[in-house]
């Protein structure tokens, strides 16, 4: 059967035709969409506990009866791994809640994580048939997949997706954040023996060093990853590809498959002066000391500078990721310093909303031209050039201009740098025969994600150069496909 | 987990730890470091490989305790766990026949100088090695450094051992004494500066190994950065040896105090 069959066949399973049966679609389209539970602004600005507090069951049953179970399903293709979001989002409508979480590992490695972090709006939400024709708020899809695999976890009863018999083939895994985990978890259920080899000491990749606690809390990320376990997936920290092993010893060991996820490599900076003064580093330096090495806890050897008046350079996700930990960290003042207007920063609408209610600055169309120290080092203050918007640039969105002679200073006592990463470079310089492109990520077929070496294959930011976790797994999932069907040829 | 397998006192304050590693020992070159942790709240630190034994599967590390970090590893014992190590990073030294190598070591940076100086050596070059420290009881592996080196000039600030003076003077009196082709230096950031310094004067090319402050050590987080020819470059992936001259090392002493304060806190804390 053809995914569109094997789709209608599910949907035409009598429990969801006696649901569309039940209820009358205008009653379902006057429901309003359901509200998020939030930590209250003030009070999460100064802990590090989860900011969205997720759905009662009652509210997730009434929300899922909103779902119109539509015979041709936008949401599905708008999912980078295809999740049957109409067969999960019924099971919430007809209570079987842990039938729902089955049907979100079908396909998706990682349901708990995705249901906080993916944007949505932009995907499933957005070709949801409530925002495509009846100009209304879409089904909370992100909301309810979170309700689902939050429920499945409190209660105890994990499922384990089932495994097809082990046909001894060895499969490694470069790297263990969301593309290395979703790669592994469908090469498992193909019946492959998995091993996900890890450079840093923790499993999970940007889900651990990359995304703070208050978004995506790593206990969250451990029960996941603890499923990976459990279907046979092997787990090896502290070991570089091309560096601890090389990929040759791989192949001698009897590696007949090769997928690397190795991910976000090093931070972008401006090159302009005074970048390099203490107080002044990336994001991923930020985070990495916050959520991956704790340098907020006292009891933890790491350190981490605590600023008062803390200015994060970009407006991505990463950069709201930042500041809210400044913030967190408890900064006086923590601004978003953007050189274009709200229109075009990249971060998700949710993430820019949390972080103005939690008391963020957002300094847009301002572009720093240089840091000042004092007489150690530190800095102390960032002169700012004013821009205005002018015509639309190749990425379509309104070029920033410098109004001459606009500049001003203000006082900073520490930066982070979020403009962006290029690939980790440890991959693609240890292992020869790959194809590289001048931005240093690693060539691909995008239908099949194979690289110029047969049987190896990569995905996520070491191919796209900085995306989301969703997209990453969904390069993880086609990848696993395309190895599975290679192998067996 | 790595089990330390032999630990020696090199002095009071510095030590030597043996640590079971068979696939760093198996891979590593010289000039490659190792990211290790000590305890499930400890931090990421950066060192530089001293020596391998890839039958034995250990390799060695040379630690002077200065901060937590440093001390919490030199306090653990034969038989205890490093909880984490991870390796080899870095680009290995490029070692090719050029003809006469000073081999510039001051406090514990003579350890990783320890397998340069014997690649060099089996390349076929003269190898003169150059050790310098405050006094006699800091002066180490001076004997293994010999089995590698066609001469040992040992050097103390307050002459209690070899000759009085500063690694430069060193490096100074055999420049004029006869041709040099190159410098390869190892030891804290303001000695490197020195022997920068001088051997630019008398145009000598001249390698230093950079140990800045790291998080992850892999490519990821730029704390490493330093500048190079008026370049950014990143320590962890680029280096850690870079030509010496071209290193910015005044930016890379003020940058490796970044902590200094949060050091001298933690240092006052009452220890349990």
């Amino acid at each position: 059967m053809t995914k569109e069959e094997i789709l209608k066949a599910e949907r035409d399973e009598t429990w969801r035709e006696q649901l569309r049966k039940g209820k009358k679609a205008k009653e379902r389209t006057d429901l309003q969409r359901v509200k998020m539970h939030e930590q209250d602004a003030e009070v999460r600005s100064h802990n590090n506990k989860e900011v969205n507090l997720g759905l009662t069951l009652e509210e997730a049953m009434t929300e899922a009866q909103r779902c119109l179970d539509c015979p041709n399903p936008g949401c599905i293709s708008g999912c980078p791994v295809e999740i049957n979001i109409p067969k999960f989002i019924k099971n919430i409508e007809r209570g079987e809640i842990l039938e729902a979480a089955k049907t979100l590992k079908e396909t998706s490695a990682l349901p708990a994580v995705c249901g906080r972090v993916c944007p949505q709006e932009k995907q499933c939400e957005q070709q949801c048939v409530y925002t495509m024709k009846l100009g209304k708020e879409s089904v909370a899809i992100g909301y309810l997949e979170r309700f689902a695999a939050d429920y499945e976890r409190e209660s105890g009863q994990m499922s384990v997706p089932a495994v097809a018999p082990a046909n001894g083939i060895k499969i490694a895994v470069i790297g263990s954040g969301p593309a290395g985990l979703s790669f592994a978890g469908d090469m498992a259920k193909k019946g492959y023996d998995v091993t996900v080899f890890e450079a840093l000491h923790q499993i999970g990749g940007v889900l651990k060093y990359g995304i703070p606690e208050f978004r995506l809390p790593n206990h969250i990320v451990d029960v996941e990853i603890e499923n990976l376990k459990s279907m046979g997936v092997q787990f090896l920290t502290n070991c570089i590809i091309g560096k601890t092993i090389s990929y040759d010893d791989l192949k001698e060991e009897g590696f007949q498959g090769i997928f690397v996820g190795s991910g976000a490599g090093l931070p972008r900076f401006m090159d302009i002066p005074g970048e390099n003064l203490i107080g002044v580093m990336s994001s991923n330096e930020y985070l990495t000391r916050v959520n991956l090495m704790d340098a907020a806890n006292p009891a933890s050897d790491t350190p981490v500078l605590i600023g008062k008046n803390v200015a994060i350079i970009g407006g991505g996700n990463t950069a709201m990721d930042s500041v809210r930990t400044a913030r967190r960290l408890g900064a006086e003042r923590a601004m978003i310093v953007y050189r274009r207007s709200e229109d075009e920063m990249p971060a998700r609408i949710e993430e820019v909303k949390h972080a103005k209610e939690e008391g963020v600055e957002f300094m847009t169309l301002h572009n720093p031209i240089e840091y000042i120290g004092d007489e150690k080092g530190h800095v102390r203050q960032m002169k700012l050039q004013k821009m205005a918007l002018g015509e639309p640039d190749a990425s379509g969105r309104r070029s920033p201009v410098e109004i001459p002679g606009a500049i001003e200073t203000i006082d900073v006592d520490e930066v982070i740098v979020s403009i962006g990463v290029s690939p980790n470079p440890l991959v693609p310089e240890n292992i020869k025969g790959l194809n590289i492109s001048r931005k240093g990520t690693i060539i691909v077929n995008e239908d099949t994600m194979s690289s110029a070496i047969p049987g190896v294959y990569a995905g996520g930011d070491i191919v796209r150069g900085g995306a989301t976790v969703i997209l990453a797994m969904g390069d993880g999932r086609k990848a696993a496909a395309s190895m599975d069907e290679y192998l067996h040829q | 987990m790595n089990k330390i397998i032999r630990k020696e006192y090199f002095s009071e304050n510095v030590v030597a730890l043996e640590v079971e590693a068979p696939l760093i020992a198996r891979s590593r070159k010289p000039g490659n470091f190792i990211i290790l942790r000590v305890g499930e709240l400890g931090e990421r630190i950066p060192l530089t490989i001293a020596s391998a034994d890839k039958e034995k599967g250990t390799i060695t590390l040379v630690i002077q305790k200065i901060g937590r970090s440093s001390s919490k590893l030199c306090e653990l014992n034969e038989g205890d766990y490093i909880t984490d190590m991870v390796g080899p990073l870095g680009k290995p030294t490029h070692i090719e026949k050029v003809g006469t190598v000073i081999c510039a070591g001051g406090g514990v940076g003579v350890a990783p100088m320890l397998p340069i100086a014997e690649a060099y050596k089996k390349a076929g070059n003269r190898v003169i090695t150059v050790l310098a420290a405050r006094s006699k009881d800091l002066v180490i592996l001076e004997d293994k450094m010999r089995s590698f080196s066609d001469e040992v000039v040992v050097m103390t600030d307050d002459g209690s051992y070899g000759k009085k003076g500063l690694i430069t003077n060193g490096v100074e009196e055999i420049i004029n004494r006869e041709k040099v082709d190159l410098v390869v230096t190892i030891g804290p950031a303001v000695m490197m500066k020195f022997v920068s310094l001088l051997t630019k004067k008398y145009n000598v090319p001249t390698v230093a190994s950079l140990n800045t402050i790291m998080v992850d050590g892999t490519g990821m987080c730029g704390a490493c950065r330093i500048t190079v020819g008026g370049k950014t470059r990143f320590v962890c992936v680029d280096g850690p040896e870079f030509d010496a001259h071209e290193v910015n090392f005044d930016e890379m002493l003020m940058r490796l105090g970044a902590y200094k304060e949060e050091e001298q806190l933690e240092k006052n804390k009452p220890t349990h």
